[in-house]
């Protein structure tokens, strides 16, 4: 069983759903980055997304587009990021790691190369924004043959029809974008996730995590309490942003400010969905 | 006899270059595409549907010609360019009169087609983004024209060497949004509308002003601005009783190109050349020229040419010119590049400042900074050639809007 797999079955069998939490690699440097990554699963992460920085993030708000900057001023390369993830990975056997990014570094490193690559440092699926099922053919091949799930984001705007098309190019799990709109901008109201949640269900057996403008541990909570899991960007690439010196440097304040965070979301997803929300 | 139909196509389309591109929107297979976040895909896929809809009822296209004509003030003259063809004395040098066109440019054709396919879709709403401020000049002034709110995104950078433009579209109406992302150019405008398009898919229209971006936009420019090589063909036929042998235009996206270009596809005694900015030269490191020193990849919604470092990262584009500051190309140009059938060359700055003086001096007419570019090949190549060959420059709009830039650059302070 793949380790995204295995993630979500013994979270099933604890009852609960998974807090997914995002970090930029290469943000505001190699060494702060890793550290993060090595540090996130003691803080509570159950599966972690890696940020492939990218020139153009053109799905991303403003702050998941600085925190891409500040990675690649320090230098972020696709092959830096998979040997980033190779450290983690000396570390923590268990813990699912996913690249999510943009196609274009991916096409330039080569699409067969790049799959071996990425499994070989430990990544166990993709989630690739610019990248609709009508296009994935150069990679699905690849992926499958490196045992990297292709992991589908879906949107309030996906009809019923498209969502059994997209559904039946997914694999690890599905990823709801729960707004209409960019990365750390707005928030679903719970009412609207619980209206989404079962006609994913209808459409897929892989588990379903909520993403975009989760940002509280109550929305976390809730998030993952509706479905599988919750991912949680911006909200800590803010935080982290605010530890920074004038240069854009890190300073002693920025690992314990994020882990707190990460902890505090952890904490809210463990103990479930917030009594005062359960009868609404 | 029928026609057997393969991905798609026919066989007689098949041994044509303008069936392009297939059911995917690829061009020879592989550039072009829909490379867009699952959010837009229903949009994407909606705005195929309605362009196929509206390209098969007769009264679209009855409605489009008839603002192509009383309020674009279509069809532009093709001129014979007398004095500039006796100082070159080679080819004869006609010129496809793009910036008489009502806002002085190309963009217009494109812009008229689109607002009609907003308005059948029901948007009230549309963004754009601009470079030049050409695109956002037309798409403001037809937003007046159908009292639609419109906002443009536009880099900071052109903002600045653009004022004219960024106040036209003021007055106009339009809400227009500087933005200071990356250097501030056209690349930096479009991640920009993108983002306004994802977060507000109820009520918006994406008014792409170039041949780039997702299928359909790519083939739905290129349709709306081919009017400017239909026109071309008649003109020449009745000037000269045949076709011409070289048709020359500037390339930023490749919209005004990819319009002159098209209906002589498949004519293949006409060649076809597409001229990139080259900025302070090919191998300077500072050009906008994606097909000669880019290499395919994916942005924008398409895979084309693109200026991009070894890890697939997009490099800053320069030109002197704004409407061809952009790191990459229409997904149709790199495919006509990589068959051979049309031929991507450079001109500098420096050429196209020389171009701009010359085109004003030996024939009244002030053009773009962008056409300029297509100019400056021109007289590049025309001594070169006989004095029977035909040659067409397409000039794609006017150089009002240039003045400022090109008196800093001539050392003139107004
Ligand atoms: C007058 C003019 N010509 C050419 C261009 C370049 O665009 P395209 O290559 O799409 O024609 C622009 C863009 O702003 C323009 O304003």
């Amino acid at each position: 069983m793949s380790r995204i797999a295995a993630r979500f079955k013994s979270l099933a069998a604890e009852g609960r759903g998974a807090l997914i939490p995002y970090l930029e690699a290469y943000d505001p440097d190699l060494e702060t980055s890793l550290a993060l990554l090595k540090a996130m699963p003691a803080a509570g992460a159950d599966l972690i997304e890696v940020g492939m920085p990218f020139s153009d993030p053109s799905a991303d708000g403003p702050v998941i587009q600085a925190a891409a900057r500040r990675g690649l001023k320090a230098g972020a390369t696709l092959p830096g990021v998979l040997a980033m993830v190779a450290e983690f990975r000396k570390e923590n056997a268990e813990t699912p790691v996913i690249l999510m990014g943009y196609l274009n570094p991916i096409e330039a490193y080569g699409y067969d190369r790049f799959c071996t690559d990425a499994a070989k440092a430990g990544v166990d699926g993709l989630i690739i924004v610019d990248l609709p099922p009508e296009e994935a053919d150069v990679i699905e091949k690849p992926a499958e043959e490196a045992g990297l799930d292709i992991i589908r984001l879906v949107a309030p705007t996906t009809s019923d029809e498209r969502l059994r098309y997209v559904l039946s190019h997914a694999s690890g799990f599905v990823y709801y974008v729960s707004i209409t709109g960019i990365t750390g901008t707005r928030t679903a109201s719970k009412h609207d996730l619980k209206e989404a949640l079962p006609r994913l269900r209808a459409a897929t057996d892989l588990p379903v995590a909520i993403g975009f403008g989760i940002r509280s541990p109550e929305q976390a909570a809730t998030a993952a309490s509706i479905a599988d899991g919750a991912v949680v960007a911006s909200v800590l690439l803010a935080t982290l942003a605010e530890t920074l010196d004038a240069d854009g440097k890190a300073t002693a304040e920025t690992l314990p400010r994020v882990l707190e965070q990460i902890r505090a979301l952890a904490a809210a997803v463990r103990a479930g969905v917030p009594a005062a929300d359960q009868t609404a | 006899m029928a026609d057997p139909v393969e991905h798609g196509i026919t066989a007689n389309q098949a041994n044509s270059l303008r069936h392009g591109p297939d059911e995917r929107g690829h061009f020879g297979g592989w550039y072009g595409g829909r490379f867009v976040a699952e959010t837009l895909m229903p949009l994407v896929l909606e705005l195929e549907q309605a362009y196929n809809a509206a390209k098969a009822d007769p009264s679209f296209q009855k409605e489009l010609d008839f603002y192509l004509r009383d309020y674009v003030g279509r069809p532009s003259p093709l001129w014979f360019a007398r004095r500039m063809t006796e100082e070159l004395g080679g080819a004869k040098i006609y010129m496809k009169r793009e910036e008489l066109n009502h806002t002085g440019s190309h963009k217009l054709n494109n812009v008229m087609g689109q607002i009609l396919l907003a308005r059948r879709m029901g948007r009230t709403r549309i963004v754009a983004e601009t470079g030049a401020g050409q695109h956002g000049v037309a798409t403001a002034t037809v937003c007046a024209l159908f009292g639609m709110k419109c906002v443009i995104y536009m880099g900071a950078t052109d903002v600045e060497r653009q004022s004219p433009n960024v106040f036209r579209m003021r007055l106009l109406g339009a809400e227009v949004v500087p933005v200071t992302a990356g250097a501030g150019t056209l690349k930096d405008a479009m991640n920009e509308a993108m983002r306004d398009w994802v977060a507000n898919v109820a009520d918006t229209y994406f008014l792409v002003g170039t041949v780039a971006g997702p299928h359909p936009y790519p083939a739905m420019v290129r349709d709306f601005q081919s009017v400017i090589g239909e026109e071309t063909k008649e003109q020449m036929q009745a000037a000269e009783g045949r076709l011409p042998d070289v048709v020359v235009a500037a390339i930023g996206g490749g919209s005004n190109a990819m319009g002159i270009f098209h209906p002589f596809l498949d004519d293949s005694s006409v060649g076809l050349i597409g001229v990139e900015a080259a900025g302070c030269g090919l191998d300077s490191g500072k050009t906008a020229a994606s097909i000669e020193r880019g290499r395919p990849g994916v942005l924008h919604g398409n895979r084309t040419y693109l200026l991009q470092n070894a890890d697939g990262q997009i490099d800053e584009a320069h030109s002197i010119s704004a409407g061809l500051d952009y790191p990459g190309v229409g997904p149709e140009h790199s495919w006509l590049s990589d068959i051979g059938r049309a031929e991507y060359v450079g001109a500098t700055d420096t050429e196209a400042l020389d171009a701009f003086q010359l085109c004003t001096r030996t024939e009244g007419i002030i053009p773009a900074l962008e056409s300029a570019h297509a100019i400056a090949y021109a007289a590049k190549i025309a001594p070169t050639l006989p004095k029977d060959t035909l040659l067409v420059v397409n000039i794609s709009g006017r150089g009002d809007k240039d003045i400022f830039t090109v008196a800093e650059h001539l050392g003139v302070k107004l």
